[in-house]
């Protein structure tokens, strides 16, 4: 066993965290406060190679590991959760799948620019009356000649309204059994039919652009398929179980914000002539949330390097997933506990963190559907 | 241009330091290129893509020092020498230079950087110890240098005022805040860093022997400063507190 990372990894560890410092976090409060998308941000990303980690350099990317880019998630994500969720659905969501299963053509066409950081990765698949039940899609691609017509309506889609690109699934005929095939497709985002607005008022990652998208008749060539459409829709679910790891490691990134946060305040704030660090009740709480941390971070850590090492991670991505982000929730809520009535004020951030680590026991797979994985994975009889 | 920068791995002083027995505890610290060696590296890539060449770093230290190297191969740089001292007892600023000048007897240098002094140790001298060595110029503290037809203007920084110089190369100089803002390494940057060369070299490599290196001064203890004791604030009538404000500074503080 060796638990220590690479030198490389370190150095982008290092990088990211010295960038987030100086470019990320300054602007965290105000991008929550106005809702702005920092897209100044997520230029420089591009510019310094972190929008293609995980990429090959051939397609743009920078040749890292999925460790790499994990550790990355977790410094922007410690420096602003808005810009840590665009930045991981980026990524993991709106450019991994073309990676995974895109033909040569598509990658030459459509992931080096997301490598690159010249257009943002958007991956549709929620709609408004299917989320976690992703077999109750609607929307429809018919093929006719050379294109399909795609309509349909799509919900709470990250970074759409700065995607050049977006990959939306959709039914997609039936299988020889008859069963309902669901495929997904690579839209460009100056389609005519193509809606994409911006209009929801979200409790947190408020910087983050969410997005709804309608599509009415929206015509796109045949070779925009993305996948084998006989594989079906066990490829996408792959392409979530690795997104699920980047959200665990935006979960560890809030998490480790507030706790730092909550220890520098006990060792400032004086009630009773101490230090409230030095009060007991004060102190098991910050025990709490270091031990958290610590273990939330080795499960996301471990489920990486599984991906790395090619070996089976859906169940670990789910422990990390649902280990991570449940723990950021409690840390976040005890860091605004230990802060007092300052910790509610939106000066002291800790708000903020809590409000967007919420996002995280909701976003790609609720809580209740990574229980539901696990259980799966462990054998639970059906 | 034959391009060199010499610098160092240094724990980054933002942290707090704990000394125990008159030895810094550096487990647990974090490791840093020196932040003034940062503004050399960036100034060296500059004046490599203004003026082409190659950019050759060098540090004295440890193992664990090959990562400080390549980052600043990682911002761009070409080349990498790590000179050992791990065998060297007590090794000082002398140490340093004397290595320093075994590495750099033989090359062709246009100009070698470095940073104005390391936060560590603090002492400045490596620089201008090293320029005398070769007996080559040298100018400390610049914060701006411009090279043409084998001349360097150089403005240096006095005491917050700046004098400006022209120097004849090869020279080596140390940087100051305000040289350049460095850039951070990118990720191509990083893994490109990994394939690009990285020689060791030890004191057989550099013809040297223990006694060569051997530091001239000895560390007699260390300590870190004296806590600051929390302010005091006066109170009351305007008059009144400059009158104790003046009776303080006599009684307790002794400053006047
Ligand atoms: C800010 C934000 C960004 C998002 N970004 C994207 C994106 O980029 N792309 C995208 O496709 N989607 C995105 N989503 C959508 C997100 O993935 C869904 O909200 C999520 O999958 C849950 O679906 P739902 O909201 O429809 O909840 P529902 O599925 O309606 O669930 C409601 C509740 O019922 C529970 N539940 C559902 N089924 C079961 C069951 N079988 N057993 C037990 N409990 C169950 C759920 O756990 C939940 O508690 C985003 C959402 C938000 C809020």
């Amino acid at each position: 066993m060796d638990f220590t990372f690479t030198k490389e990894q370190e150095m982008i560890r290092e990088m990211v965290r010295d960038f987030a410092n100086k470019e990320i976090a300054p602007i965290a409060e105000e991008i929550d406060r106005t809702e702005r998308f920092p897209i100044e941000s997520f230029k420089r990303m591009g510019e310094l190679g972190l929008l293609g980690i995980p990429f090959p350099e051939e397609y743009g990317g920078s040749g890292g590991d999925t460790i790499s880019y994990i550790l990355a998630v977790e410094e922007i994500g410690k420096a602003c959760g808005s810009t840590g969720l665009s930045y991981a659905a980026a990524v993991s969501l709106g450019a991994s799948p073309i990676y995974y299963f895109g033909t040569e053509e598509q990658k030459e066409k459509y992931l080096v620019p997301l490598a690159k950081g010249e257009s943002l990765g958007a991956f549709g698949l929620t709609e408004p009356n299917a989320g976690s039940d992703a077999g109750g899609t609607r929307t429809k691609a018919v093929l006719s000649s050379d294109h399909y017509l795609i309509n349909g309506e799509k919900c709470w889609i990250t970074n759409a309204s700065f995607a050049r690109t977006v990959i939306v699934t959709a039914l997609n005929g039936t299988d020889d059994r008859g069963k309902k095939k669901i495929s997904a497709f690579i839209v460009p985002t100056d389609c005519n039919g193509l809606t994409i607005r911006s209009e929801y008022e979200k409790m947190g990652v408020r910087g983050s652009n969410t997005t709804e998208i309608v599509l009415e008749d929206v015509k796109v060539p045949k070779e925009n398929l993305l996948g084998d459409p006989s594989k079906g829709f066990g490829q996408f679910l792959y392409t979530l179980d690795g997104g699920r790891i980047s959200i665990a490691a935006l979960a560890v990134g809030i998490g480790k914000a507030a706790y730092e946060a909550a220890l520098a305040y006990s060792k400032e704030r004086k009630q009773f002539g101490k230090y409230i660090g030095s009060f007991q009740a004060i102190q098991f709480k910050l025990a709490d949330m270091a031990m958290e941390l610590e273990l939330a971070q080795n499960m996301v850590y471990k489920a990486a390097w599984l991906k790395d090492e090619g070996k089976p991670f859906k169940r670990e991505a789910a422990f990390a997933k649902l280990f991570a982000s449940e723990a950021a929730m409690r840390i976040c809520n005890q860091a605004i506990q230990i802060h007092g009535g300052y910790g509610y004020m939106r000066e002291y951030h800790v708000e903020r963190f809590l409000r967007d680590a919420k996002l995280l026991e909701i976003g790609e797979g609720t809580s209740e559907i990574q229980r539901m994985v696990i259980a799966r994975e462990i054998g639970c009889p059906k | 241009m034959n391009i060199f920068v010499i610098l160092k791995r240094t724990f980054d002083t933002e942290e707090k330091i704990q000394i125990e027995n008159s030895e810094i505890v550096d487990d647990g610290a974090e490791f840093i290129i020196n932040p003034y060696d940062e503004y050399a590296i960036e100034e060296a890539i500059q004046l490599r893509e203004e003026h082409g060449g190659e950019v050759t770093l060098i540090t004295v230290g440890d193992e664990e020092s090959e990562k400080q190297l390549r980052t600043g191969l990682a911002m761009g740089a070409d080349k990498a020498v790590l000179i050992e001292n791990e065998e060297i007892e007590d090794g000082d600023p002398f140490s340093t230079e004397a290595l320093l000048g075994a590495y750099f007897q033989e090359k062709e240098i246009d100009i070698i950087l470095g940073g104005n002094v390391a936060v560590d140790g603090g002492s400045g001298q490596v620089g201008p110890r090293l320029a005398e060595k070769l007996g080559i110029n040298h100018v400390s503290s610049i914060v701006k240098i411009e090279i043409e037809n084998g001349k360097a203007t150089i403005e240096r920084d006095v005491e917050g005022d700046q004098v400006t110089v022209e120097v004849s190369l090869p020279i080596l100089v140390t940087a100051q805040q305000g040289l350049n803002e460095p850039r951070y390494p990118s990720l191509p940057g990083i893994m490109k860093a990994k394939k690009k060369p990285l020689e060791e070299l030890d004191l057989d490599d550099l013809d040297l022997e223990e006694e060569d290196v051997e530091g001239k001064t000895k560390t007699v203890d260390r300590y870190l400063p004296p806590e600051k004791k929390a302010g005091k604030i006066l109170e009351g009538d305007l008059d009144d507190q400059v009158k104790e404000l003046v009776s303080l500074l006599k009684s307790e503080a002794k400053v006047i």
